[in-house]
């Protein structure tokens, strides 16, 4: 766990108390509070990998955090290709992370 | 002047420029419709949380919080003026007339089913703002590591922390507001690195000392960072830069160097810093593609050309903001009110714009200062190794880039994008466009390269989806019926 949201009762502005909002990544329960984007939910719940890379798969996430690199793609309710970081998460959500792998020969 | 065609004003980006700009041509009577790709109004300045988390205070996150809220709501219930939120413009046609039509998105991000609108106004005004520049260095790539933008965009918008314990590191004023805002969301802020030297920043800030001082605003926002950095106990560190990041599968520290001034890393000065998390920001690079496709002329140092009235080489068409001059909110703001007014349909000399044309002047100097002190050097490709990925999209690693460069032996930039696939991934080069620039112009020698094409063209300024492409637009847009987009 590294990215971790402020609780309210600790934030200096002085929040209203929050609503809850709960999607699921890869299956696994996550909660936010309403009016976080999915990326900031999917990371302040532990994973900061959100899809492997197609030629050498290695690990990509939040990069950009404005929608300018489109590292953080995600599939959303079976939609791909959502940037994470410009859609905010509505409650039921479900996401999946996206590996792609390069197109092979025998892929139909 | 044509006062039907002016008097029908369509501006692109709801930032500090963008904002001042719709409440000038409002106040000359003009009809406007504002758009940002958000659904909210403030841009990345004011990026602010979302109205399902009321707060009482989240005025201390910002500076000119006041200014936006005014703006905010004087447009928000002006009849005369429909804001569109959510809208992304991905294509401009020009025309010989004037501006030429717009076109438009509306709806969820990347999302299917959006509305497509066309616009063709009188006058347009581009206030698309700029995005953190971050070079290239190993280990950048690394979840784990992001840009300044990011940690800023999720602290404010989100109260999120991007990491427990993180490094701010890179170049510019902007590294200040980054930290504040990380500590400010619960972060240990480990220390922020500047790569540039003490004589630089000194050149850069302190000839003619007195023309500063039309900016003090500006100099006691500096002041609350460097007091609020020894409130949380931040060490601001110069000439140090972060050279690579280390991790399997997510970062778990960093290597930082010493830099001589044109930001070679020295060795034997290498220290490694376990972190969870990075924000790196080395600049800022201006969002041009609308402007392109516009048409647009750009200066040589690559922002729109603009007159003293912000009009562009194209008639009807102004620019403001940071894609005119990395020069911050308070200049946006300036060159947003003069763009405003004379798209009405007023003119340069009018009394409502002396003081803008006055803080224009101040706060282009300021930008001036804050090149100087804190522009990247060209001694930053040491940083990098072979294996070093360059283009994140398209994964070209520097030692791919360069062998397929000097294997070639071109000096096109448009074949070597297509020869090592470089910015041609689904960022379109936004992140790493410029830095594949200087690095094949190095390759290609001392002439560097000859076809005068930039990283910067990009024919559909935003991805969408064939099935919107193909779906049927509205009617031409005009600004006389009320439709608030945003939340």
């Amino acid at each position: 766990m590294t990215a971790r949201l402020l609780p309210f009762l600790d934030d200096s502005i002085k929040p209203a108390p929050p609503t809850l909002v709960t999607i699921t990544v890869d299956g696994i329960p996550t909660s936010g509070v309403a009016g976080q984007s999915l990326a900031g939910v999917i990371l302040a719940g532990g994973t900061l990998g959100f899809r492997r890379t197609s030629a050498l798969g290695r690990p990509r996430g939040v990069f950009c955090g404005i929608g300018v690199c489109f590292d953080c793609l995600v599939e959303v309710n079976g939609l791909r290709d959502v940037r994470a970081c410009q859609r905010r998460a509505s409650e039921g959500d479900v996401v999946t992370l996206q590996h792609d792998g390069l197109p092979s020969g025998d892929a139909t | 002047m044509n006062g039907d065609l002016l008097n029908d004003v369509l501006v692109i980006g709801a930032g500090p420029a963008g904002l001042a700009a719709a409440r000038a041509a409002r106040e000359r009577g003009a009809s406007v419709t504002l758009l940002d790709s958000s659904d909210q109004l403030g841009g990345q300045f004011w990026r602010h949380l979302p109205d399902a988390r009321p707060s009482g205070a989240e005025r201390i996150l910002h500076h000119g919080w006041d200014t936006f809220r005014s703006l905010r709501d004087a447009l928000e219930s002006d009849s005369g003026c429909r804001v569109i939120g959510s809208a992304q413009v991905w294509a401009i046609e020009t025309s010989p007339q004037g501006p030429g039509t717009v076109h438009v998105m509306v709806g969820q991000p990347d999302g299917v089913g959006r509305e497509k609108l066309v616009f063709a106004p009188g006058a347009l005004i581009i206030a698309t703002g700029a995005h953190d520049r971050v070079l290239p260095f190993p280990g950048w790539d690394l979840p784990g590591v992001f840009s300044g933008g990011a940690a800023q965009a999720l602290a404010k918008g989100e109260r999120l922390a991007v990491g427990r314990r993180v490094i701010v590191a890179g170049a510019g004023p902007f590294l200040l507001p980054v930290a504040a805002s990380l500590s400010g969301a619960g972060a240990k802020v480990l220390g922020v690195f500047e790569a540039n030297r003490a004589p630089a920043l000194l050149r850069g800030w302190l000839p003619r000392p007195w023309q500063l001082l039309p900016v003090a605003g500006k100099s006691v926002e500096l002041a609350g960072y460097v007091a609020g950095h020894l409130r949380h106990r931040i060490p601001y560190r110069l000439g140090r830069m972060v050279v690579a990041a280390h991790g399997t599968d997510h970062l778990e520290a960093v290597t930082l160097s010493s830099v001589t001034a044109d930001w070679s890393p020295i060795s034997g000065t290498e220290r490694t810093v376990e972190v969870d998390a990075v924000c790196v920001s080395h600049g800022f690079t201006p969002r041009l593609e609308l402007a392109i496709a516009a048409g647009c002329a750009l200066t040589p140092d690559r922002f729109v050309r603009v007159d003293d009235r912000q009009h562009t080489s194209v008639r009807g068409v102004y620019a403001v903001g940071e894609i005119t001059c990395i020069g911050g909110a308070d200049l946006a703001m300036a060159e947003g009110l003069i763009a405003g007014h004379i798209a009405a349909g007023g003119l340069i000399t009018d009394d409502p714009l002396r003081r803008a044309v006055r803080r224009r002047r101040t706060f282009q100097g300021f930008a001036r200062r804050i090149e100087a002190a804190h522009g990247i050097r060209a001694g930053w490709p040491k940083m990098l190794n072979d294996d070093t990925i360059v283009c994140r999209c398209e994964e070209v690693s520097f030692g791919t880039l360069r062998a397929t460069a000097e294997s070639s032996g071109s000096r096109s930039l448009r074949a070597l994008k297509l020869s090592t696939r470089a910015g041609l991934g689904i960022c379109q080069g936004r992140v790493c466009g410029r830095s594949v620039e200087e690095l094949l112009a190095t390759v290609a020698g001392d002439s560097g390269l000859i076809d005068g094409v930039t990283t910067d063209r990009r024919p559909i300024a935003a991805p969408i989806r064939l099935g919107e492409l193909a779906a049927d637009p509205k009617s031409l847009q005009r600004p006389s019926e009320p439709m608030k987009g945003m939340k």
